[in-house]
Formats: C-alpha cells, structure tokens, sequence
C-alpha cells in the first residue's frame, strides 16, 4: 500500500490538523473531530449540519462554509461518526433557530445520527433529520438496507446551505431537502476498488477487464460485475437505469423535535419524464481524471437529450470519493425555479466556491 | 455457582485482547461484504473500553456494562457502535446493582441486549446479522438452565450455539447492513457482526473456565 500518510492511526486526525492550517476560515475541533464554519454560530440562521465516514473528501468538511453547511463531523475511514461528535457540532452552530443533520441512508449513519438527534432534542435545541437516498442499483428497501445516499448529498447540501443562508426556517430547510431527495438520483461505477489505511490492501479486486457497476462510495462491492465496456456503453447503462427507473416509494424516519419522537415518513420519487430541467452531476469517484469525465458527461449530454431532459447546470469534479477509487458516478436532479435559484446563490467553501 | 464482577471484568480485557488478535480476520471478512472497517472498529471500541476499566472495577456489574455500552458507542462507530452499545447499555439495565450473576442472570442479560439490537437495528433471524449469533446463544442458554446444567456448561452450550449461529450466517442472503446492497452476492460468505459477537461470547466461557 502506497499512500500519502504517516502512521494509520494518526490518518484522520492529521488530515483535519492539514484542513485547519489551509483554512482560517473554518474551526476544526480534534476532540471530538468537527469542523464549523470560524464565524458559527450564525445568529438567526437554521444551521446544517452533516456528516459521515473520512475518505470521501471534499465531502463534508471541505463543504463547510457560507452557503453551504455550518459544521461537518468526520468519522474514521469509511467508519460512520458518534452522536457525541454531532451532538458536540450541533452546540456549536446552533445559532438560535434550529439544526438540521442531513444524514445519507447507510444504517450507520442513520444509527448514530439519531442517537445525537435526540441528544440534541433533550437539550432543547430545535433539531430535524432528513434523509438522502438516492442510488438506483439497490432495488428496494424491503429486503435491504434501503438505496444508499451518493451524489445527490452534495448537491442537497448545496441548495438547502443557500436556502439556511437566505433565512428559510427550520420546517423549511427541513420540507426542501426532502423535496430534494424526491428528486434526484444517482448511480456510479467503478474501475478499480480502493484502499482502506488501516485494512492496507484494496478492499476487492477487479481483473482487467473487468468493471463493477452500482457501487456505493465505501469501497465495497457493488451490484454486478461486468466486462470492461467503452465509456459510451457504461454511460448509456447507468443514464438509462437513472432515468428509466420507476416510482419508488419508502418510509424514512424523521424526528419531530415538537413532540420529541422519531415520525415515519413516506417518500416517493416520480421517474423523469420529457420535458424535465436537471442538473447534472459528473463525479469522479477519486482516482479517475477529470478528463475522463468530460467523456462521460458527453455521452451523458447524448442521452439526456435523446431521452427529451434538459440539462440547465452541471457539475463536473471530484466531489464524493472514495479514497483513490477509479470510477465515477452520475447524478441527475430534477429542478424547478427555486432550487434553481438556490442553486445558483453564492457559495464559499474549500469544496465549493462561486458568486463569494 | 456465579459469574463474579472480577471474572466481567476480566471478560471486557480479554475481549479487548481477542478484537485485537482477531483484527485482521475481521477485516477480511468485513472486505467480502462490506467496507473492511469492522475490524478496526471493534479494535478501537474495545480498546476505549480497556482505558476505562480500571476506574470502573469498584463499580457494580450494571454500571460496568453501561459504560462499556457508552465507550463503545462513542468510539466503534458505523452500526456496530450503535448495535453493540444498546446491546451492553440494556445489558446493564437489566444487571442493575448485581455484583454477581447466576445462568439465570446471564440468560436475562443476554436476551435483553439481543433485544436491544433488534430494537435499534429491526433485524429479524436469518437477516444474517449478529442476532444470528446472539439469538441461538440465548435459547442454548434458557435450554441449558432449564436441563439444570451449571454456570460453566451453558455457556459452553451457549457458545457453540453462536459459533453454529455464526457458521450458519454463510448461506444467508443479507437483509440489513451494507451487505445487504450486494443481494444474492452476499451468500457465501460469513458476516463479520455474528462473527464479533460469537468471539465476546467465546470471551466470556474462556473466561470463566479459567475460574
């Protein structure tokens, strides 16, 4: 294993002590490991937080900033954070009106999430969940964990940031970003798996010629294996099961800080149809070129026309990745005027810069 | 005879000895069919909960576990912190203020922590999870106290029930956990959380045997 570290337990820790000394706009706190915006709290302003495993840089900490989220909780490598981490976060940012964790649907990070939602909820701070499960390669939710929450995170992250910045209240952000989650979807690929530091050798291994299609952003295995492909016919593949996949209903847990409870909640994704805006997310799983997407978002461009979307934005880079992995993954986000416009709202993050 | 507090405590260092020694083994399974942290993760729990014992030893059995619980949650992360801290910290619950636990104790501990993971993670049996392991080692208990059999020989009972448990979580299509997005590619392998767990339980019969 070749990597760009010192000893593997002191990997996140000294990667946090290098995004502190990179940014004084941000405050990175060790013990426990959070990142929060240097001006935070923000008074008045609903304050967003996320998190997740390290290893999928720039999300989240190098998200954290105006616009975007007010504080991000590493965990270790690919390892879901502690609700003493959010909970330590969330005291923070919390500005006044409110906190919302945006938690990506992996049972770990929903787990521990809840645990600090209602640690949060017992200190009278006004705090929401919602969640992001937008990956078309799992199936269903019956007989699995649930679609995992991928690309479409950062963009959620992005738009709610600038509707939390724009003085939407709690309820709001909160009713957005499920509106957001009902939109979107994704799914990626991968050429190559990656290596965990402290497992120290790839976590699968792919032949050649082989390529693993419906990967989640951990490293682990995905849904098929299959033959290496041309980047169109991988491209019209996973643009095709994005757009071509059905309804899909589920329920999600959300926590009613009101009556401190955690309330089921339906969800539903409508397919795309002709006709509709999106914006169109290109990324690269870590390891792969930013020349290899602008093929991919070609083909992508290809397709969504054929197919009648019409894409309004895009956003092509590295952006939710796992560690060195070769791979990349699509998002498609359906739009309307308002996410548009908060979209488009200026952002000033490590990760993330534009209009600021 | 009782499983005394000096022997619990015994049990968590020497359980932080076996996730030590069984970390890469762990990992490799972890890297079938899923992200290759539970090794690391369970390393670094039981080593969090190793630090904290020694102001722990004058403490009840309850108190003991509900630390444990807490420790582990704070620092294994990913689902198996949440899991196997409900599972100590509803062990606890159930230990109270006992400064010694008969089989019968031991089975009740056990069913309610088992209890606590299905609670918290909705797996039901043949999720291929760790109440693959916890359950059979429950009912092995409850049978084995029925019988009339000493401390000793139900957990041996136990024990070899969680180890059949874990054996028998191979053929299983996993329903929960990352495991799950791999549907049928999932059979076939053993899943590391049954795996963690029949190891603690192993932990606890060593021992105990040692007197």
């Amino acid at each position: 294993m070749k990597k760009l570290i010192n000893a593997v337990d002191r990997v996140v820790i000294e990667q946090l002590e290098g995004m502190a000394l990179a940014h004084p706009e941000l405050r990175v706190n060790i013990s426990p490991h959070y990142i929060v915006r240097a001006d935070a709290p923000v008074r008045g302003k609903v304050a967003l937080i996320s998190g997740g495993g390290s290893g999928h840089e720039p999300m989240h900490g190098g998200f954290v900033g105006q616009g975007m989220l007010d504080g991000a909780c590493p965990g270790e490598v690919f390892t879901s954070p502690t609700p003493n981490q959010m909970y330590e976060c969330a005291k923070a940012v919390n500005g006044g009106a409110g906190v919302l964790f945006i938690v990506k649907n992996y049972t770990g990070d929903v787990l521990n999430f809840e645990t600090a939602a209602e640690m949060v909820g017992a200190e009278g701070i006004p705090v929401q969940t919602s969640l992001i499960d937008d990956d078309v390669a799992v199936k269903d939710s019956l007989y699995t964990a649930g679609r995992r929450g991928v690309g479409l995170t950062v963009l959620a992250e992005k738009i709610v940031g600038a509707a939390a910045e724009t003085g939407y209240t709690l309820e709001q952000c909160a009713d957005l970003c499920r509106r957001v989650n009902q939109s979107g979807r994704s799914m990626g690929m991968a050429l190559t798996s990656c290596t965990v530091p402290a497992a120290g050798r790839p976590t699968f291994t792919l032949a050649e010629d082989e390529i693993e299609l419906g990967i989640g952003i951990h490293g682990e295995p995905g849904a098929e294996r299959s033959p290496m492909k041309p980047v169109d016919e991988i491209v019209e593949i996973m643009a095709s099961r994005i757009l071509e996949d059905a309804s899909y209903t589920r329920t999600a847990r959300e926590w009613d800080h009101g009556e401190s409870i955690w309330m089921e909640k339906t969800l539903v994704n409508e397919p795309f149809a002709a006709g509709d805006r999106v914006i169109a997310f290109v990324n690269s799983m870590g390891g792969t070129p930013v020349s290899e997407l602008y093929a991919v978002y070609r083909k992508l461009a290809m397709v969504c026309r054929d197919k009648g979307i019409s894409i309004v934005r895009n956003l092509i880079g590295p952006y939710i990745t796992s560690l060195e992995m070769q791979g990349f993954s699509i998002t498609l986000l359906k739009t309307d005027d308002e996410i548009l416009r908060l979209w488009d709202a200026p952002v000033k993050t490590p990760g993330l810069r534009w209009r600021a | 005879m009782t499983v005394t507090k000096i022997q619990i405590v015994r049990w968590l260092e020497a359980s932080a000895q076996v996730m030590a020694a069984n970390q890469a083994h762990l990992t490799q399974l972890d890297s079938e069919i899923g992200d290759a942290d539970h090794g690391i993760n369970m390393n670094r729990g039981f080593g969090s909960v190793l630090n904290q014992l020694p102001a722990l030893t004058d403490k009840d059995i309850g108190t003991i576990m509900k630390q444990t619980g807490m420790a582990l949650i704070s620092s294994v992360g990913g689902a198996s912190g949440p899991l196997y801290g409900t599972f100590f910290m509803r062990m606890g619950a159930v230990v109270d203020a006992k400064e010694e636990l008969s089989s019968q104790d031991l089975h009740d501990m056990f069913q309610s922590g088992t209890a606590g993971i299905v609670q918290r993670g909705r797996a039901r049996i043949g999720d291929k999870t760790m109440v693959d392991a916890w359950n059979p080692a429950v009912e092995a208990l409850k049978r084995a106290i029925d019988d009339g059999q000493d401390t000793t020989s139900a957990l041996r009972l136990a024990v070899a029930a969680a180890q059949k448990g874990m054996q028998d979580t191979i053929p299983l299509q996993a329903k929960k956990g990352r495991a799950s997005y791999l549907g049928a590619r999932s059979i076939g392998h053993q899943d590391p959380g049954a795996t963690s767990s029949y190891l603690l339980l192993k932990a606890l019969l060593d021992t105990v045997e040692q007197g």
